[in-house]
């Protein structure tokens, strides 16, 4: 395996973007800050992918005009998955993998907001047995919540503990939508939403975009002091049917992390997770030890821009290992109803 | 609407189609099932009986074929409450979601529990189906649940279900309406493109990297990936470069055909756009033929290109060939 | 930087209609999966990763349906990516699985293409008008009718080299028991006959509105060899290549996105005379002018040149350069499914397993697909060899 690094990355995230559904408004000046990143330019990037949703912007083929913002002339090497920008980010690895390139440029976009998010969601479940009665995003994950505390998986404080430090950590993050020093009872406090979740528990609807640069260890640009290479990348999913599911698991996020080489030794972990329950989830099924820092960005539920949120915690946990805050991060997305399907990537300072 | 010079367009864009989905054999079986007022659930490898039938074993991934009938009534293993319900959902006024296990299944299904408040859902409680007055073998045969110690919301004692309905298996065929209401908002060149339409003029921004003329505008040069300069006008006159002439008629056409539809290179430009030839011939537009545009008057204009109604020859020599063929 | 070698060993393909309403969703995938499988000599338990691939999620009204699809296609605990680039999805969902396989990640991937987009329309969910712009061209054929007409006009050639193209693929579908039209009364003169549709493009020169799926597995090197196939299409090389849908002076009868592609995969296979070295291809026409047209953009003809190979016979069944043996998209139209036919078809042909449209012999065939307003490209090469480069 080639050893590929994250060299560069870009974000902007807002609760409602005034632009167009294919955001190329706010592609084009986070595009420009990574040639100002890596003293790169178009030219640099052998391999070009990115990730959004025809049913998040109302229209299809909505990914196409996104290529306006790349400059393809001279075409480029390019495709698009329809899955968070994370999931083209390992696309781009494969190819860097495969050797027919050496660099590749990321991104995700979405504006959540041009609709009913938790309502459109719906259309990701079964169309047979379930869309036809609307089932929001919202209502699945509470009753996940509800199964948790009722058993004893978790309890009401500890999801309150991960929206007050989320919150609080959020302070720190320029992009983040919803920030402020909480503590647990005020999130208590807090009437329900969607009982029993309260709003806070819930990811902000957020418009956003992000894009990532990496670049095989070999091909680094020369602005990069501290490269965060990725020593393990993998996904897995996990049955759609909630009935045959156990909700309180999530067998695709452990397999996701144990693909990547496992958790061991990581210091920073950006977690995905949309829902303050669906953490705790995580934490125990990535193997993460207990004392290590979660989502200092605020995490999704500071900011959740779909098709970028994902690629926004890689980009943030590469972050720690540029400032010398961490040397080895774990970034992670996820994608479907309940924490269905599962990425994990773990990164390293320069070996 | 936005009434500032800066602000973007909005405009409500609906997305809707009544879906026709073919059922196959263990969907038919469930939903006809529904239709009788009849629980079916498919009989798994493990000896598992699944509510709904998934199609395929999830351990063998062989075809699920043998169907098992549970009961209507079970009860609720976790829910949570929809305060505000949105359009579509089995209930207008607040209710529960909730995973219930139906009497004689081994896995929870996904439905509605019209419990009035959220005070009276307990996990263990017991509920039983509410059926559709009429039932067409869809999911929402079985409108929701209700808790079972109240009076059915129907009247009198359930019938036992019958096979006076559609017979098992009958139903292969369901349709599933999907409407999605957005806010759609143009981008700023988008915007300030619309905004000179309305106002009769054609505007159009140029790359600073490569200096070629677009019209519409966009949000970066495509060549170059740079955003393009302050927009300026250009002359509603130009060339068809290619065509078509459309004869036929489809579903959401708005224009009749026989019509011709044309790139037309303005002058100054450098991309082409689709738009009609009208006021002549279909059969006597050429590639090459010089035209002006036809605006609509401003009572009618939009923000988009229609405020344009058509272009139509100018009566002057057709441009060269080679002074287009680069733009084909 | 050295890829692990790796081949297509099964091929599955549903039955392509205008409707099958016989199958739900799952069910129509699992027909394409279940034959690619068996043809592999595999079960879903060998199966490392699924990559499924299709077009705009609007012709369903499933949004990201692999998500619910999961469960039927054997993905749950596996690693399922699912890609989207417009009309060469098939494509390029061949390619992403490829690279799993010559990066080294797995041994064995299923991937598969689909739609069934008889659910809503196609001509609508191509149409739908998107707000502050004006639509006129009347679905993908309005679109490209008017690069048609300047290919036509640039090149010279005759009218009925549009109808010889469909009267050959349509003839051609009557060999695949999986085409969609099947008419044997399509002759040159019967297409010349059909009504105008969009000046210059013919009805009978355009493709149908088709449901269905195509799978393949594709194997390691050491999968191959732990096999019992012994005649898998090994694939020598693939390319993607995309351009953005306007830009000054962009040609869209031959666009550079194409030519770049072709050149860049003509160049890592080794191919140094594309027309003689390559024994048939399967290109991705759905309107039948498009088959000269990429001739061109491939190289098998110099500029302007491409319809005399059409008009000379050269890509008929029993031609030098075979073109479309299986009917092509002119014939079976999934939109999400017809670029990985096209792969797939490639791969039956030098697996020697195209029935009765086999070319006789083939051993180094052509995939290819676009999608877009011709922008994107996606392309490989496969050959009864494994590579050598």
């Amino acid at each position: 395996m080639r050893d590929v690094a994250v060299v560069g990355f870009a974000q902007r995230q807002t609760r409602a973007f005034d632009g167009s559904p294919n955001c190329v408004e706010l592609l084009v000046p986070i595009l420009h800050e990574l040639w100002e990143q890596t003293g790169w330019t178009k030219a640099d990037i052998g391999f070009w992918c990115s990730g959004s949703s025809d049913y998040l912007a109302g229209r299809s083929f909505s990914f196409v005009t996104a290529i306006d913002a790349l400059g393809a002339v001279p075409p480029i090497s390019e495709s698009h998955v329809e899955m968070d920008g994370a999931w083209a980010l390992y696309e781009a690895w494969l190819k860097i993998q495969t050797g027919e390139a050496d660099t590749a440029l990321v991104y995700g976009f979405g504006k959540s907001s041009a609709s009913t998010l938790r309502r459109t969601l719906a259309l990701q479940l079964d169309p047979y047995t379930l869309t036809p009665l609307w089932p929001d995003t919202v209502s699945i994950a509470g009753l996940q919540a509800r199964l948790g505390l009722e058993r004893g998986a978790w309890d009401e404080k500890a999801m309150a503990e991960v929206v007050a430090r989320s919150r609080s950590n959020a302070i720190g993050n320029e992009y983040a939508v919803r920030r402020g020093e909480t503590s647990i009872d005020d999130v208590l406090a807090q009437e329900m939403f969607a009982d029993p979740l309260r709003r806070w528990d819930c990811a902000p609807v957020t418009d956003g975009a992000a894009a990532v640069v990496i670049a095989a260890t070999d091909r680094l640009p020369a602005t990069c002091r501290r490269p965060a290479v990725i020593v393990g990348i993998a996904h897995s999913t996990d049955a759609a049917d909630l009935g045959l599911r156990d909700l309180l698991r999530s067998p695709s996020a452990a397999a996701a992390a144990s693909g990547a080489g496992g958790t061991e030794g990581v210091q920073v972990a950006e977690l995905h997770a949309p829902f303050s329950h669906q953490e705790l989830i995580l934490r125990r099924e990535l193997g993460l030890a207990p004392d290590i820092a979660i989502n200092p960005s605020g995490g999704a539920l500071a900011a959740n821009p779909m098709f970028s949120a994902g690629l926004i915690r890689i980009g943030e946990a590469a972050r720690r290992i540029w400032s010398d805050e961490a040397d080895r991060t774990l970034g992670h997305a996820t994608s479907g109803a309940a924490l269905q399907q599962n990425l994990v990537c773990v990164m390293e300072a320069s070996a | 609407m936005t009434s500032t010079a800066e602000a973007v367009l909005h405009q409500p864009l609906t997305l809707e189609f009544d879906y026709t989905r073919s059922l196959g054999p263990v969907l038919s079986q469930y939903l006809s099932g529904l239709a009788a007022r009849q629980v079916i659930g498919g009989v798994l490898s493990d000896g598992r009986i699944a509510v709904p039938p998934p199609e395929y074993d999830p351990l063998t991934h062989a075809p699920v074929t043998r169907m098992q009938p549970v009961a209507d009534e079970g009860s609720v293993v976790t829910w949570s409450w929809v305060a505000e319900p949105l359009p579509g959902q089995p209930l207008e006024r607040p209710f529960a979601f909730a995973l219930v296990l139906l009497d004689g299944a081994d896995t929870p299904l996904l439905h509605a529990v019209d419990a009035g408040e959220p005070e009276t859902m307990r996990t263990g409680m017991r509920v039983r189906a509410r059926w559709a007055q009429e039932r067409t073998g869809s999911v929402r045969d079985l409108a929701c649940f209700e808790p079972a110690g109240t009076a059915p919301a129907s009247g009198p004692a359930e019938e036992p279900p019958t096979s006076a309905g559609p017979s098992p298996a009958s139903v292969t065929v369901g349709i599933t309406p999907v409407r999605l209401a957005y806010d759609y908002a143009a981008s700023p060149e988008e915007s300030v493109f619309g905004r000179g339409l309305r106002e009769g003029r054609i505007l159009a921004q140029s790359c600073p990297v490569c200096h070629k003329v677009y019209v519409p505008p966009r949000g970066a040069c495509p060549v170059d990936g740079v955003p393009t300069q302050a927009p300026f006008d250009v002359a509603d006159t130009g060339i068809v470069t290619t065509f078509c002439i459309v004869n036929v008629p489809f579903l959401g056409q708005r224009i009749k055909p026989p019509y011709v539809s044309a790139y037309v290179l303005l002058d100054g430009a450098d991309i082409a756009f689709l738009h009609l030839i009208l006021g002549v011939e279909a059969s006597k537009v050429r590639m090459g033929m010089r035209v002006r545009a036809v605006w609509k008057p401003e009572a009618e204009r939009s923000y988009s290109m229609e405020t344009i109604s058509h272009f139509e020859p100018t009566g002057e020599p057709d441009a060269d060939f080679e002074s287009y063929r680069r733009h084909l | 930087m050295s890829k692990v070698p790796a081949a297509v060993i099964g091929v599955g393909q549903t039955h392509y209609r205008a409707k099958r309403e016989d199958v739900s969703i799952p069910g129509l995938l699992r027909e394409a999966i279940d034959r690619a499988l068996a043809d592999a000599e595999l079960t879903f338990d060998d199966i490392d990763a699924v990559v499924v691939g299709k077009a705009p999620d609007l012709f369903e009204g499933v949004m990201m349906p692999e998500l619910f699809l999961a469960d039927a296609i054997g993905a749950a605990g596996k690693p399922m990516l699912r890609v989207h680039t417009a009309g060469s999805v098939g494509g390029s969902t061949a390619i992403v699985a490829t690279s799993l396989v010559q990066a080294g990640v797995h041994q064995r991937v299923l991937t598969v293409a689909f739609e069934k987009q008889s659910e809503s329309n196609a001509m609508w969910a191509l149409s739908i008008p998107v707000p502050f712009t004006m639509p006129v061209h009347a679905g993908a054929g309005g679109y490209f009718a008017p690069h048609v007409r300047s290919y036509i006009r640039r090149s010279g050639a005759p009218t009925e080299v549009g109808a010889m193209v469909a009267a050959k693929d349509r003839q051609n579908a009557l060999r695949n028991p999986y085409a969609h039209l099947r008419n044997p009364d399509t002759t040159v003169e019967s297409v010349l006959a059909s009504q105008v549709l969009w000046d210059p493009v013919r009805y009978d020169e355009t493709c149908p509105s088709s449901d269905g799926a195509c799978a393949m597995v594709i194997a390691s090197e050491a999968a191959v060899a732990a096999s019992g196939i012994t005649n898998p299409a090994w694939i020598h090389g693939t390319v993607m290549r995309s351009e953005p849908l306007a830009y000054a002076e962009r040609d869209q009868a031959n666009p550079r996105a194409g030519r770049d592609a072709a050149a860049y995969l003509w160049r890592t296979t080794g191919i140094t005379d594309p027309r003689a070295e390559i024994d048939c291809a399967e290109i991705y026409v759905p309107f039948s002018w498009f088959e000269p047209m990429w001739l061109e953009n491939l190289g098998f003809a110099g500029e302007r040149e491409g319809w005399r190979l059409t008009e000379a016979g050269v890509t008929a069944l029993d031609g030098d350069l075979p073109v479309n043996m299986s009917g092509g998209v002119l014939s079976s139209n999934p939109i999400g499914a017809s670029g990985m036919i096209r792969f797939a078809e490639a791969a039956l042909q030098v697996m020697g397993e195209a029935g009765e449209h086999q070319v006789d012999g083939a051993r180094r065939a052509l995939g290819h697909a676009y999608g877009g307003g011709s922008q994107f490209f996606a392309m490989w090469v496969v050959g009864s060899a494994p590579p050598s480069n």
